[in-house]
């Protein structure tokens, strides 16, 4: 069966068929922290500007299209805030080397999570919890199926999240009030009330019997 | 649904169970008094006014809370010594799917209820049920983006995909427009399972082989569907306890 798969409400899931999309998800994952850490160690603007340039030129191998951006908004204010104080602090080439090198890895993790499924991810992270778990002592505390359920469960959630705080603005706006106060607080109970019955939910499907089990 | 065995009818039993909460002002509330109760019938209704206790009884079914005195058996288990065993035999489903459904996926949240599985088996067993029920172009669709038809329908897909023997449904059709209702309605009517539905539809209730009302955490009729929701009928007429007192006043 075809594996159609449509954009996640958090917008990070793309589907396409470039190489990128085809490229194993653990690979993926391995460049992007290997990535990440070459970035820990350049100051110089030259080798980040080919940084970011090779991060760019995969996000147009990906065929990815610009709203898949809108992830990186407001990361990007932010490099900016630190771009101008770096360029007070150590002048106009630390500014460029630092912005180019962060930008990169914050491109380089949008086109990771746009040409990847989430459950990929998840379970990468997943098998490499489990190799974790072998470690003697850290297996106690290191319980790969409960991790990759919390993961899914936030990913759940957040859209839930949404329609409450939208529902909870709308309910505040029909009755003619305004400002955070008057919605904050209904959503934070309502948000309390669905955390409840979430519990709930696990305990009936038995997810806790399971975890104390295994 | 699901091609799943004909499971045999067991029983359900309360034995002087009831249960009582602290308030917020240090007294305790009872929410359901002691309670004797033996379910053996393949479809039971519960129905009763908001807050009389019928959504505490299901959970002592379930094994979601614990009776404060008295004992609960599900097929001749005891809900306290084995609830882990208790919640495979029961499956529960809420009125409202968006709590239940745990997954991103439609196809990640059956697949949960298939755990014990392989991989590769639970995805294919995952898949499916899922065309079966006529979800099968939703497999990746993100769970939030489906309708409250489809959403209730994931969630007793993935509660019937762990093959329980008992389904307790809590009010399934409450949040459901006129087609869904009588699809989902449809679907538990159709099952071999055990069924106790809570209603507030006397239509659906009449449909069991037995009703039981519940009042002010009390069990005050129980039997053919006619005798008790008469019953329930002259307990509804007028209005609401609250308003009544106002009025008296």
């Amino acid at each position: 069966m075809s594996r159609v798969r449509v954009a996640t409400p958090l917008g990070l899931h793309i589907p396409g068929t470039s190489v990128v999309h085809r490229a194993p998800a653990g690979l993926k994952l391995a460049l992007l922290a290997a990535l990440g850490t070459v970035v820990a160690f350049v100051r110089e603007p030259l080798p980040a500007l080919g940084l970011l340039g090779f991060v760019a030129a995969t996000w147009l191998l990906a065929r990815l299209p610009l709203r898949a951006l809108r992830q990186v908004r407001g990361v990007a204010v932010l490099l900016v805030a630190l771009g101008a104080f770096r360029w007070w602090a150590a002048g106009p080439g630390a500014a460029v080397g630092m912005v180019a090198g962060l930008s990169a890895v914050v491109l380089a993790a949008a086109v990771v999570t746009a040409t990847t499924p989430t459950d990929e991810i998840v379970a990468v992270l997943v098998r490499g919890l489990r190799a974790l778990a072998r470690v003697p002592l850290l297996g106690r505390v290191v319980v790969p199926e409960s991790f990759a359920l919390a993961v899914a469960l936030v990913l759940r959630t957040v859209p839930t999240l949404l329609d409450v705080a939208q529902g909870a603005r709308d309910a505040a706006r029909a009755r003619g009030v305004r400002g955070p106060r008057a919605w904050l607080l209904p959503t934070l109970l309502r948000t309390v009330g669905h955390a409840v019955r979430t519990g709930e939910a696990i305990h009936a499907r038995g997810l806790l019997d399971t975890a104390r089990t295994s | 649904m699901g091609g799943t065995a004909v499971p045999p009818t067991g029983v359900l039993e309360l034995d002087g169970a009831g249960v009582a909460v602290v308030d917020g002002e240090g007294g305790t509330r009872t929410l359901l008094h002691p309670t004797t109760l033996t379910l053996s019938e393949r479809r039971v209704a519960v129905v009763g006014a908001n807050g009389s206790g019928k959504s505490t009884l299901v959970r002592l079914l379930d094994g979601l809370l614990t009776p404060t005195t008295g004992a609960v058996r599900v097929h001749g288990l005891d809900t306290r010594r084995d609830g882990a065993r208790v919640r495979g035999l029961v499956g529960l489903l809420f009125a409202d799917p968006e709590a239940q459904l745990l997954m991103p996926t439609p196809l990640e949240d059956v697949a949960l209820s298939l755990r014990h599985l392989p991989r590769r088996e639970r995805t294919e067993r995952a898949t499916e049920l899922l065309v079966d029920v006529g979800l099968g172009g939703h497999l990746h669709q993100p769970v939030a983006t489906l309708s409250g038809g489809q959403k209730q329908l994931l969630a007793l897909t993935s509660v019937l995909a762990a093959e329980p023997a008992v389904l307790l449904a809590d009010e399934p059709t409450t949040l459901l427009d006129l087609r869904w209702k009588a699809h989902v309605e449809a679907l538990l009517d159709a099952l071999p399972q055990q069924v106790v539905t809570v209603t507030h539809d006397l239509e659906a209730a009449a449909r069991a082989e037995r009703v039981v009302v519940v009042d002010g955490g009390r069990i005050v009729a129980d039997g053919s569907p006619a005798a008790a929701l008469a019953t329930y009928r002259d307990l509804m007429a007028g209005l609401p306890p609250e308003l009544a007192a106002r009025d008296a006043r």
